[in-house]
């Protein structure tokens, strides 16, 4: 299969294209689409009152309209001001972002090796790295808590980050899609007097860009959301990353729900953002995992 | 990061002493407490005045919200990664002293003689060995808040000054929307906040119990008085309809948005309460029992030096204690934060006295009990437990106490043993 | 670099993969393997972080048998589970294969099931928590009150807090199952409906007949995926119940908030550790039941 198949046969799984037939309008059919819609209306409906309440006033918030009566930006000036969010939201950016590109060096150059080279010792390796996928992160967190204390990694970028730099889930997504590079290619490049480390780089991970896109996307969500070790390893305001200031945010605010509705929009509008620009390659990534996974 | 920021940090300081040669090297030193606006803005404030009397020395104040307080402080000591100067609930310092992580105050500096003279006779408790271990800024009562301006609206003169009278003061503030939900309570209730502080040092004893042996190591509230106590405080929702468990999720929330007649706190509320914009509110002692009895619950922050402060660090940190304790930052604490003095001298004086504010908190504290606590939040957990029981699954007074008293006692002899 | 020009092609490519795998390899042993055996050894001694270890032998599991919120806490990890899958999978189901159908706007409605999968689970449980609580702030509270209902305890309530808990979680993932239920119904080849549209077989034999038994792959990797999701649930529940964590009268406390709470409240590392193991042990058996479902294949 060459390059250009790939990619299409990628691009058919694509949900947006939806097998239809006839056309006619029958009752049955504009039934149907009516339900969905206002089920897609309820799904979003808790994101567009959090995003509305944003822009209230405190007495505007406990009535039930979308559109404030008299919109206001003083909620965020307020939450921005405090400058902490600021700050969380870089620490959330730059660790998110970071450990995406290593997940996807990492597991992609691990994925390549199990899938295209020979050698002894090769399904050990592949059948270890995959039984971590068994072991909770919730288990390692006391003995990562326990080494971060003893090597000094608490309250640093790399004590949040450590855990994550390499993904087994990826590791095994990525040897899946190097399945189909074929061989001859990497022989072609062989002759032409590249080093395997060329060949990997520059021959075969161009040919897999869909599969990495996926990947990065899922990594960058997961550490952009994730919740429970941030919140172990940092002590410090400083370092917290959105999630974990976000609760410190809102136990801080009690009552004031719209200064925590504020807050969670900020958390939330850089992902819906990503999902809007991104959303056909965010799709095909989530269906590429869902068959190869 | 951070490890990169103090080697450039550490560089950078180098050399400004390599430039000027002969400057004295500033001492940084770490000071940590639980976020609440009034507190933390009093203790920027009385850095700002310890810097410019020491200006050789660097005061960074670190916060956390209440409900991680003691888990991070708790993981960072022992890491060596915490601060120098720290905040501990009165409660929690006996850990840490066994764990060796808290250093002593030097006799010199602060002789025992004088702070046993000197300070609360409740503040004993830090004094270990001839040595003290700790001290605090301020010591804090309980006292009945109140909206004026839902008083007035109701046609109610005065706060209530005994429990009967509460019940029927409540029932003449509680509103009620169409469809018979409660949209204004006429008390706040909530044993995550303050009340279970009051069921225990203040409801039980006015029934005519004791919750404690002299020692707080036994439990015994299992009997009539507990349980008439628990009844009483349970009627308030059950009975009297006066008030809603998690009304607006917190007491406190739902008495600063102008929903709630009554509202039971500590005095370092005040300061909180101040701030809020078109809030008119009063303050009154607790109200005394059925036959006379007034009681009280006090308690308090201290500040202790760690171990990880040596040197002149320790120096440093031992300096900032001396002056936070000292009757300056006493009465920048009480005007900032509401907390009235940890000193009498500083505290009961005529002007705090006949404080239409302080006053009430200032008499509480003259009969107030401070309970000794095991685990405060284990302890605090099992009487929410016992109120959850009865509203939510209709378990009787009696039972809920006694299984109550089960809990406590069992958490008591885990840590006694 | 001379004994590397005397090797084979095929001993270059054994040196080349080793040190491809050189540091990942370190990592697996250091950050997944060693902490496992850590966490295991741990499970059999005592330490509070601030004292010295001591074996324990048993006691942290005899303890973990005999501890009431223990049960309490294993069954509500399970009711997660056995309502959140289920729930979740048949409405993600029931969306998928009639969004399969539409044509007009597709990719905007799909847009709009999609759009709570890419929020954090820690602002929506702040959004949610606002949502449900009592008159006069809780929005749907608002709601009934409005209609002259009386109001629902939500997080109130021994029974309703659990699923109350659930609900944001469930509808955070459904946009994920339903675009994975699409590519499976996608990837069913049509010559087989096309056959059965010849031989004249109803929609509902169709459904049960080709279509699902055809999605056994999806299905099962959605059942497996969404299983440890809830079993490991805790976002959502520490962020709901800040005032009495793990909700009133520990029924909405799961598995992983009792180990959080043993570990970092309590400070008691070695119980902790046991707790992680029981959770160990769930995902490892629902992990080895989905590898027996798929080889049956």
């Amino acid at each position: 299969m060459s390059n250009i198949e790939y990619k299409a046969s990628a691009a058919t799984l694509d949900t947006a294209k939806p097998y239809n037939y006839n056309k006619r309008m029958e009752p049955a059919k504009v039934i149907r689409w009516t339900i969905l819609f206002l089920g897609g209306v309820v799904m979003i409906m808790p994101i567009v009152f959090m995003m509305s309440t944003s822009f209230k006033w405190p007495h505007e918030i406990y009535n039930l309209k979308i559109i404030p009566d008299d919109p206001t930006i003083e909620n965020y000036t307020y939450v921005l001001e405090d400058g902490r969010f600021y700050k969380w939201f870089v620490n959330s950016l730059i660790i998110a972002t970071i450990t995406t590109i290593s997940a996807v060096i990492f597991d992609s150059l691990v994925g390549y090796t199990l899938c295209k080279f020979r050698f002894r010792g090769r399904m050990i390796v592949f059948v270890a790295i995959l039984s971590t996928l068994m072991i909770p992160t919730e288990m390692l967190v006391i003995p990562w808590y326990l080494m971060a204390k003893d090597f000094g990694w608490l309250n640093s970028y790399w004590g949040i980050m450590f855990p994550g730099v390499m993904t087994a889930f990826g590791t095994f997504l990525m040897k899946q899609f190097f399945e189909s590079v074929p061989d001859d290619f990497l022989e072609a490049a062989r002759i032409d007097g590249l080093n395997e480390f060329q060949i990997w780089w520059t021959v075969a991970m161009p040919l897999v860009t869909p599969a990495i896109s996926a990947l990065a996307i899922f990594v960058f969500l997961g550490n952009w959301t994730a919740f429970i070790w941030p919140l172990i390893v940092t002590n410090d305001p400083e370092l917290y990353t959105l999630p974990v200031g976000l609760t410190t945010f809102s136990v801080e605010q009690s009552v004031e729900w719209e200064l925590i509705m504020t807050g969670a929009a900020l958390a939330t509008i850089p992902t819906l953002i990503v999902f809007l620009v991104f959303q056909r390659y965010i799709i095909r990534g989530v269906v590429m995992t869902g068959l190869k996974g | 990061m951070k490890s990169w920021k103090n080697t450039l940090m550490g560089i950078t300081a180098g050399a400004t002493i390599a430039l000027s040669a002969g400057a004295s090297q500033a001492v940084e030193i770490e000071y940590w407490q639980y976020f609440f606006e009034a507190r933390v803005n009093a203790i920027d404030t009385l850095i700002e005045k310890f810097e410019a009397e020491n200006p050789d020395i660097t005061v960074n104040q670190t916060t956390f919200p209440y409900a991680d307080y003691r888990t991070k402080v708790a993981a960072a000591i022992p890491a060596g990664e915490g601060p120098d100067v720290v905040q501990l609930f009165y409660g929690w310092l006996n850990d840490y002293v066994e764990a060796e992580l808290i250093s002593p105050l030097p006799v010199d500096a602060f002789p025992p003689e004088q702070i046993r003279a000197e300070f609360f006779p409740m503040v004993q408790a830090m004094e270990k060995d001839g040595q003290y271990m700790a001290l605090p800024t301020a010591v804090r009562s309980l006292a009945l808040f109140y909206n004026t301006r839902l008083f007035e609206e109701a046609g109610i003169d005065g706060p209530p000054k005994t429990l009967d009278e509460l019940i029927e003061t409540a029932a003449a503030l509680t509103k009620t929307d169409a469809a018979g939900n409660i949209t204004q309570v006429g008390i706040t209730t909530g044993m995550n906040a303050q009340d279970h502080h009051w069921v225990r040092e203040v409801l039980i004893r006015q029934f005519g119990g004791d919750p404690y042996t002299g020692d707080y190591q036994t439990v015994t509230y299992n009997d009539d008085a507990g349980a008439a106590a628990l009844q009483w405080y349970s009627d308030l929702q059950n009975k009297h309809g006066v008030t809603q468990a998690g009304f607006m999720d917190e007491p406190q929330a739902a008495f600063k948005a102008g929903r709630a007649g009554m509202h039971i706190d500590g005095s370092f509320r005040i300061g909180a309460l101040n701030k809020t914009r078109g809030l008119k509110w009063g303050v009154a002692e607790l109200p005394a029992g059925p036959d006379g009895t007034q009681s009280n619950y006090s308690s308090y922050w201290v500040n202790a030096v760690t171990t990880k402060a040596e040197g002149e660090k320790e120096a440093a940190a031992l300096k900032f204690l001396a002056f936070i304790t000292s009757d300056e930052a006493m009465q920048i604490w009480l005007d900032t934060v509401g907390e009235l003095p940890a000193k009498p001298s500083a505290g009961l004086t005529d002007a705090n006295r006949a404080d239409p504010v302080f006053g009430p908190f200032i008499s509480g504290l003259a009969y107030a009990k401070t309970t000794i606590f095991a685990n405060e939040s284990g302890q605090r957990q099992v009487l929410m437990d016992a109120m959850q029981r009865i509203l939510l699954e209709g378990e009787t007074p009696e039972n809920a106490i006694g299984i109550a008293a089960a809990e406590e006692q069992a958490i008591l002899d885990g840590y006694y043993k | 670099m001379n004994w590397y020009r005397k090797l084979s092609i095929k001993q270059k490519q054994v040196v080349w993969a080793w040190s491809f795998l050189a540091i990942p390899v370190l990592f697996y042993t250091v950050i997944r393997f060693y902490p496992t055996f850590g966490a295991i050894v741990l499970s059999f001694q005592n330490w509070n972080l601030l004292g010295a270890k001591t074996w324990a032998g048993l006691e942290n599991y005899q303890r973990l048998v005999a501890d009431p919120v223990f049960w309490k806490v294993f069954s509500n990890t399970f009711i997660y589970l056995l309502l959140g899958t289920p729930i979740s999978l048949v409405i993600s189901f029931v969306i998928a294969y009639h969004l399969d159908k539409v044509n007009f706007l597709h990719a905007t409605i799909r847009a709009m099931y999609f759009l709570p999968f890419m929020t954090s689970a820690v602002a929506m449980a702040w959004l949610w928590r606002w949502f449900y609580q009592p008159v006069p702030i809780g929005l749907f509270n608002n709601i009934l009150s409005s209609l002259g209902i009386s109001q629902f305890p939500f997080l109130n309530s021994t029974f309703w807090a659990l699923p109350s808990v659930l609900a944001p979680a469930v509808w955070a993932g459904l946009g994920f199952q339903i675009i994975i239920f699409m590519a499976g119904l996608r990837s069913i080849p049509q010559s087989y409906y096309e056959a059965a549209q010849i031989d004249g077989v109803g929609p509902w034999t169709i459904l049960r007949e080709i279509t699902l038994p055809l999605l056994k792959p999806t299905i099962v990797f959605l059942v497996v995926f969404s299983s440890i999701g809830f079993l490991r649930i805790f976002d959502q529940v520490f962020n709901m119940t800040t005032n009495d964590p793990g909700g009133p009268l520990n029924s909405t406390k799961p598995l992983v908030l009792m180990i959080y709470d043993t570990a970092f409240n309590a400070f008691n590392m070695g119980y902790a550790a046991a707790q992680t193991v029981v959770l160990f042990t769930i995902l490892l058996i629902v992990s080895l039941l989905q590898l027996y479902v798929m080889r049956e294949r």
